[in-house]
């Protein structure tokens, strides 16, 4: 019974994980097509550190993407990306739950809260 | 140099970070960094930011196919990520008032007696001791080889912890994944098979990632002109990376690949404590 239940789980966090690069991935590709086809000849320079353009920033990125940026587009499947991970380990949260195995759930959830304590402080590895 | 020029070349580089990374558990930084900063002259800042990226990307890639064939033993990577998200959190602070370039000269010679140490077992060792803490935590776990399942029993789960915690730190200090630790620790300490070692430091080290990278993102190391081909050659690579590992009969040559990476990882981390980049 343990071991169906175990699986189910795996079986959804396999998904998750799939979903999400996929997902990522298509959204990176058409982002890119956009950005090689308009700036494929530029030179590139990244020699010294200027930080990021405004449109490809967290708050600026929505806005870029609705106006075709290429960059913008990359950048939103990039986040999609790094938010894949975050997502799995809720999913895994809620399965524990669903398992009744409520020792893992604690887990889960205590590793989101540190997970999102380091985010929002602005300390992490 | 073109934009087309450059994306080729990261994504040619990047492909093989993938492969290496989701064989070895270590992520594809080790590759990353040294391509982008000393072969096409990127800022160190980016090259973070990019590397973090192909360790998010190395792990939810190859994860996905490793959970699936239920190598990963997800308890044991959820339970450990207590303590490698705490230890990076910690560690990130710390890195605010301490000397970081000895601490990687330090760990650079710890990695590389740990992957002479990972070398010297000659066979899989799978232990059926059951210690009480693993059977408390349900931690004791089975995975699928050539030969049918092979059940497995976790020892020494505090140590483990602690050595997590340990790599979560470092990892926090000096901004890299630090899967090596964390294989040494489930490998070596706690007598888990490499197999599994391998893949679910794999799973756990993109949930470190994903952390940092949402500070990254805010303080503008993460480019997309950069990540973009990191993102598309780390995922092709750690795809046929975990095709290679779930079909290998024997971890001996995995064992072998995980010394000469990790020796590499860590010549780069005490080259960089040296020069005083870290």
């Amino acid at each position: 019974m343990n071991k169906l239940k175990d699986t189910d789980i795996q079986a959804a966090i396999g998904w998750v994980l799939r979903t999400g690069v996929f997902l990522s991935v298509g959204v990176v590709m058409f982002g890119a097509a956009i950005y090689i086809y308009r700036h494929g000849y530029d030179a590139t320079d990244y020699r010294t550190f200027k930080g990021v353009p405004d449109f490809v920033k967290l708050s600026g990125v929505v806005n870029g993407m609705l106006t075709l940026h290429g960059r913008a587009i990359i950048q939103g499947g990039i986040i999609l990306l790094i938010a894949t991970p975050v997502i799995r380990v809720a999913f895994s949260a809620i399965g524990f739950v669903l398992e009744k195995d409520y020792l893992y759930a604690f887990i889960t959830l205590l590793v989101l809260i540190i997970i999102f304590a380091s985010m929002l402080t602005g300390h992490a590895g | 140099m073109s934009v087309i020029e450059l994306t080729i070349i990261i994504l040619i580089g990047s492909y093989f970070a993938g492969l290496l990374g989701s064989l070895t558990g270590l992520g594809g930084g080790f590759i990353i960094i040294p391509l982008l900063t000393l072969v096409l002259r990127v800022d160190i800042h980016y090259a973070i930011g990019a590397s973090l990226i192909s360790v998010i990307a190395t792990s939810s890639g190859s994860a996905a196919a490793y959970v699936k064939e239920g190598i990963t033993n997800m308890r044991l990577g959820m339970f450990l990520e207590i303590a490698t998200t705490a230890g990076a959190m910690a560690g990130a602070i710390l890195a605010i008032y301490t000397p970081t370039h000895y601490i990687a000269i330090l760990f650079g010679l710890i990695l590389i007696s740990s992957a002479l140490m990972s070398l010297q077992k000659k066979k899989e060792q799978t232990t059926i001791h059951q210690s009480y803490l693993a059977q408390k935590l349900n931690l004791n776990g089975s995975y699928p080889t050539a030969q049918g399942t092979v059940e497995y029993g976790v020892t020494n789960i505090i140590g483990g912890f602690f050595t997590m915690l340990f790599a979560g730190v470092i990892s926090g200090l000096l901004g890299i994944g630090s899967g090596a630790l964390k294989v040494v620790a489930m490998d070596g300490i706690m007598k888990i098979p490499f197999k599994v070692s391998t893949t679910t430091s794999n799973f756990m080290i993109g949930v470190t990632a994903a952390a940092s990278a949402v500070v990254y993102l805010q303080r503008g190391y993460i480019d997309p002109g950069l990540s973009m081909p990191v993102v598309i050659g780390v995922l092709l690579g750690a795809m046929t990376g975990s095709k290679i590992l779930v079909n290998s009969g024997s971890s001996k040559w995995i064992r072998v690949i995980f010394a000469v990476v990790v020796s590499a990882v860590a010549v780069q981390m005490i080259y960089n404590g040296i020069t005083g980049k870290i």
